[in-house]
């Protein structure tokens, strides 16, 4: 019933609002007051100037709220670089779009319809053409200098030294992290091997070396000061492995492993007093869309000093401690006629 | 010098051509109104034909956003109330599901870019505009632009047909990304959903080929007499190059979504490898999931532009005439234009910094994205420079075509740093991504499609729409969206990644209530104002006031065509011949030729001696020579 009510009376509102528009556009007819330069030539020219300073002052004001809110504190070395190097490209597009914002809508507003004017017939000026393609090349050309710094020392050639190695694994929905053990080395997987029912999740491949020590875990551990090498991979669609306070991101896809290499540089605790949020935790999200739960791949990341995370890793069970019954199991476990394609594809891998 | 005669010869056979076509015309007085209205060949009815399909998928695209925006703004509001729309997508506890919001999201981006953006824009201005513009009788082959229309008319039946299918549209965002969109099993959105969302982009493709070549063609050979390529309108420029763009890179995502369909019904394995889902090891191995992506790209960058370039050229034609100044720098403006077609071919993979590709291609990717920003700039300038001691008219598609240059600076600014690939690692995927495109892709190029239809609805339609409801509208829409998307930056610096079906489960991300509510309210209202526009423009069709046969005072041949134009466009066939360029507003002395502050195209430089200036002297004299 009220449905109705709301829906007629909708219509009813809209009637009258066309009529009324009706009557308006006919009286305009009628006095012949049709003219394209009229009064309302010089509201829109004032509204030229009017509406972009109010909102620029609406946005000055809020501006303080939201960067308390959109400041995520940074904990990794190479975060340091890029958030500088975002701030500083910020303050060079305000100042561009600040002048040429004010320049187009000063113009707007300033050289208004006036029936006593005529327009001016100024139409080229190479000099002027030439002086404003350099100067944003010039610009464009800092910039590009500045980032290209920044990506080499991040992406291309980051500091490796003694990083420490894990794996992270990205599937519908959730992540797994897996660490390689005492002997530092990952052990082998291959996706025909893994299974659900039984747990192994990985595909890990107990035949070969490396593997027998390795173990997993529920929170991503990781050690300050030291370099991290997460090796990434995908088993089902594309994910992407986010570490917004580490400015970390790399894509995590089926069939192509990937890697992010950084530096932490707080503990968790220090970023709880730094905070001043008792219960932070450093949160890693998945930014590719991958189904219906993509928006809930959240993972906790805990940074620990180097003897912590000493200590937490010497206590952590094997993945054949906690499931012996894997021991040995590999490749030749298979069926023989996956084995065919598998064969082919061990020779592959060694080359 | 060969050329000229080429033109010359075929102005003549094009003369003849028409006495031909409207004896013919005679006979077919009596056309069906299907032959007249629905399988027409004539290039007018064609464009109307796009512009109201496109105007149909624009309500719709942004219905959907205004939907799922209430599901980001107000993730506890009970959306019962939209149950009558939508049933089962809304859950048993009221609120929108998971996958449907997805499936929202896809169908949002898809329409907006293809069916709004690129059919509704390119289709009904390049159709309309070129060969009114370049003084041609109608398209060179109406047949194959009839067809093109219908091709977008298939394929928008089956994307609107597959919204209603059990299992959903397709729901992988509209980059469809595989394997997520090549394995049925990994979402319901990836099933006959997705099927139907390749058919339809396939034949999509085909009719934007078609129209593509038809446009390239009647640009390169029917221009009429004395229309050389340094006196065509910046429109057609624009046109031009962006038909030139879509035919190069439109095949590679038709190459892309074959493949796509290969692997998902062939077995084959182009962009599968070592894939365990729904608890099997599947069969595929050796593909690449990043291949697809550079296909994708090597469209989807061109695309920006394809839906860009006819804004700006718009907006430079109603900025010129609305300033009775000639444009600002028009060889610069062209070549800016070549500049930005050329590079946008070689930028794609600045979408892909963070896919795990070989860094150094990231380094080489940058510093070509980055070059780019170069010729947008000297476009803003220039536009900045012609209303400069201009004369400023503010008819509603004036507003729109400078609110067009204001967000076309906004959001260019914010490629400059998304460009940049060292600080994209924290920026990809996130709404900071979402709000630069949405300014300076959507907003821009909606602007341009909107001044577009004011500016040339009266040539359309032979009534003007209501000038005071367009400054209305003008000025709700810009508020609006400046207050919508501006503060996604906000969310997006903060990290809040896109395709979020809400962003409370993140204590990182979830600090933003209060604005994701507020962006939501700017989204609904900015929404409805629209319904200013739809009246207005409907209201118009009917009962607007009459349209004089040149309503803005402009110098393009369109202008010399009836208040509204029939079949062939100039009555008789007689073309009219091209003397100047298309820019001669407010030429010193042209009022002691009898001339106000324009002389239209047509008009030959012997009509005007006091205002001629040494180099229209000079080029006339080249032409007669040539
Ligand atoms: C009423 C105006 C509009 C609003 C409020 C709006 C809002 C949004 C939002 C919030 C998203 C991101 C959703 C998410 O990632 O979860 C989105 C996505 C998108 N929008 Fe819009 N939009 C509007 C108009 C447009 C226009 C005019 C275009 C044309 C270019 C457009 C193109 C897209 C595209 C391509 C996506 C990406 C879809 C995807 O992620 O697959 N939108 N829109
Ligand atoms: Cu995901
Ligand atoms: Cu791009």
């Amino acid at each position: 019933m009220t449905s109705v009510i709301v829906i007629s009376s909708l219509i009813l509102t809209f009637a009258v609002l066309i009529l009324l528009f009706r009557i308006q556009s006919l009286v305009a007819v009628l006095k012949g007051s049709h003219e394209t330069v009229g009064t309302s030539n010089k509201v829109n020219a004032a509204m030229m100037v009017v509406i972009p300073l109010l909102m620029l002052v609406a946005a000055a004001m809020h501006y303080p709220h939201a960067a308390k809110e959109f400041h995520l504190p940074i904990a990794s070395e190479h975060g340091v670089w890029t958030d500088d190097l975002f701030w500083i490209t910020i303050y060079v597009i305000l100042v561009m779009f600040l002048i040429t914002n004010a320049a187009l809508f000063g113009c707007a507003f300033y050289y208004q319809y006036n029936p006593n004017r005529k327009a001016s017939f100024y139409h080229d000026n190479p000099t002027v053409e030439i002086v404003w393609t350099i100067i944003p090349a010039v610009i464009m050309a800092v910039l590009v200098f500045a980032g290209w710094r920044v990506w080499y020392n991040t992406m291309e050639f980051p500091n490796d030294k003694n990083a420490e190695v894990i794996e992270i694994m990205g599937k519908q929905f959730a992540w797994q992290v897996r660490y390689p053990g005492k002997d530092g080395v990952l052990g082998k997987y291959d996706f025909r091997l893994i299974d659900d029912a039984k747990g192994n999740e990985f595909g890990i491949d107990f035949e070969k070396e490396g593997a027998d020590d390795d173990f997993l875990a529920r929170e991503l551990h990781i050690p300050k000061g030291r370099p991290v090498r997460l090796k990434i991979r995908a088993r089902d669609v594309l994910h992407s492995v986010y570490m917004p306070h580490f400015r970390v991101k790399m894509d995590a896809v089926p069939g192509m492993p990937t890697e992010f290499v950084f530096t932490p540089t707080k503990t968790t605790e220090e970023m709880r007093t730094e905070t001043g949020n008792g219960k932070f935790n450093y949160e890693l999200a998945c930014t590719e869309v991958c189904g219906k739960a993509h928006f809930a791949m959240k993972y906790i990341i805990v940074v620990e000093e180097e003897e912590d995370y000493k200590k937490w890793y010497a206590a952590q069970k094997t993945f054949l401690e906690d499931k012996p019954e894997f021991k040995g199991k590999g490749m030749s476990s298979l069926k023989k006629k996956n084995l065919a394609s598998a064969e082919k594809e061990v020779k592959t891998e060694k080359n | 010098m060969a050329e000229h005669a080429q033109v010359h010869a075929e102005v003549h056979g094009h003369d003849h051509d028409h006495h031909h076509d409207h004896d013919h015309d005679h006979d077919h007085h009596e056309q069906s109104f299907i032959s007249k209205y629905v399988f027409s060949e004539d290039h007018k009815t064609i464009a109307k034909q796009f512009l109201i399909m496109g105007l149909i998928w624009a309500f719709i695209g942004g219905a959907m956003s205004v939907i799922f925006r209430l599901q980001l703004g107000f993730p506890d509001m009970n959306l019962e109330f939209l149950r009558p729309i939508l049933g089962t997508w809304i859950n048993e506890t009221g609120k929108l599901g998971q996958e449907q919001y997805l499936a929202l999201v896809t169908m949002h981006g898809t329409i907006m870019v293809f069916f709004v953006l690129t059919a509704g824009l390119s289709g009904t201005f390049s159709n309309f505009l070129i060969p009114l513009q370049v003084g041609a009788p109608d398209m060179a082959s109406g047949f194959l632009n009839m067809l093109s229309f219908w091709f977008f008319f298939l394929a928008s039946v089956i994307m609107f047909a597959s919204l209603f299918i059990e299992t959903g549209p397709a729901s992988g965002g509209w980059v469809v990304y595989p394997p997520l969109s090549a394995l049925p099993q990994a979402m319901s959105g990836s099933g006959l959903g997705m099927t139907m969302w390749l058919m339809s982009m396939s034949i999509f493709i085909a009719s934007s080929l078609l129209g593509s070549i038809n446009y390239i063609t009647t640009v390169i050979n029917m221009r009429t007499k004395g229309m050389s390529f340094t006196r065509l309108p910046l429109t057609i420029w624009a046109f031009f190059l962006t038909a030139i763009i879509g035919v190069l890179s439109f095949p590679v995502l038709f190459a892309a979504a074959l493949l796509l369909i290969f692997d998902r019904s062939m077995g084959t394995s182009f962009y599968l490898d070592q894939i365990y889902i729904g608890g099997e090891a599947l069969h595929n191995q050796g593909g690449s999931a990043i291949l697809y992506q550079h296909l994708f790209w090597f469209l989807g960058h061109p695309e920006v532009y394809i839906v860009l370039l006819p804004a700006l050229g718009i907006t430079s034609e109603i900025i010129a005439t609305n300033s009775r100044k000639p444009i600002f720098g028009y060889h610069a403006m062209i070549g800016s234009m070549i500049g930005i077609g050329f590079l946008s071919f070689i930028v794609w993979a600045h979408h892909m910094f963070m896919t795990g590709m070989n860094p150094f291609l990231g380094t080489v990717f940058m510093f070509l994205t980055l070059i780019i920003a170069v010729p947008s700039a000297v476009k803003a300038f220039n536009y900045i420079a012609t209303l400069w001691q201009g004369n400023i008219i503010f008819t509603p598609a004036m507003l729109f075509s400078i609110g067009l240059v204001s967000v076309f600076i906004s959001g260019g600014v914010t490629g400059i740093v998304l460009g940049n690939n060292a600080l994209d690692i924290q920026l990809h995927d996130t709404y900071f991504v979402v709000a630069h495109f949405h300014i300076v892709m959507g907003s821009a190029s909606f602007f341009g499609f909107v001044a577009g239809v004011y500016h040339w609805f009266p040539k359309m339609f032979g009534r003007m729409m209501d000038a005071k409801l367009g400054y209305i509208h003008f000025w709700i829409t810009f508020i609006g969206i400046y207050c919508v998307f501006f503060p996604m930056h906000y969310t997006g610096i903060a990290g809040f990644p896109r395709r979020y079906y809400s962003h409370t489960g993140f204590d990182a991300f979830n600090k933003f209530a209060d604005l994701n509510m507020f962006i939501s309210g700017a989204a609904i209202v900015t929404f409805f104002a629209q319904g200013l526009f739809a009246f207005n423009f409907v209201y118009s069709i009917f009962r607007g006031r009459i349209a004089p046969e040149n309503p803005w005072n402009a110098t393009t041949l369109e202008w010399t065509t009836p208040r509204v134009p029939g079949h062939g466009n100039w009555p008789h066939g007689q073309i009219p011949h091209v003397h100047r360029w298309a820019y001669d507003y407010s030429k010193p002395n042209a009022d002691k030729d009898g001339f106000g502050d324009f002389i239209p195209q047509h008009i030959p430089l012997s009509q005007t001696p006091n205002s001629n200036t040494e180099h229209d002297m000079a080029h006339s004299h080249k032409a007669q020579h040539a």
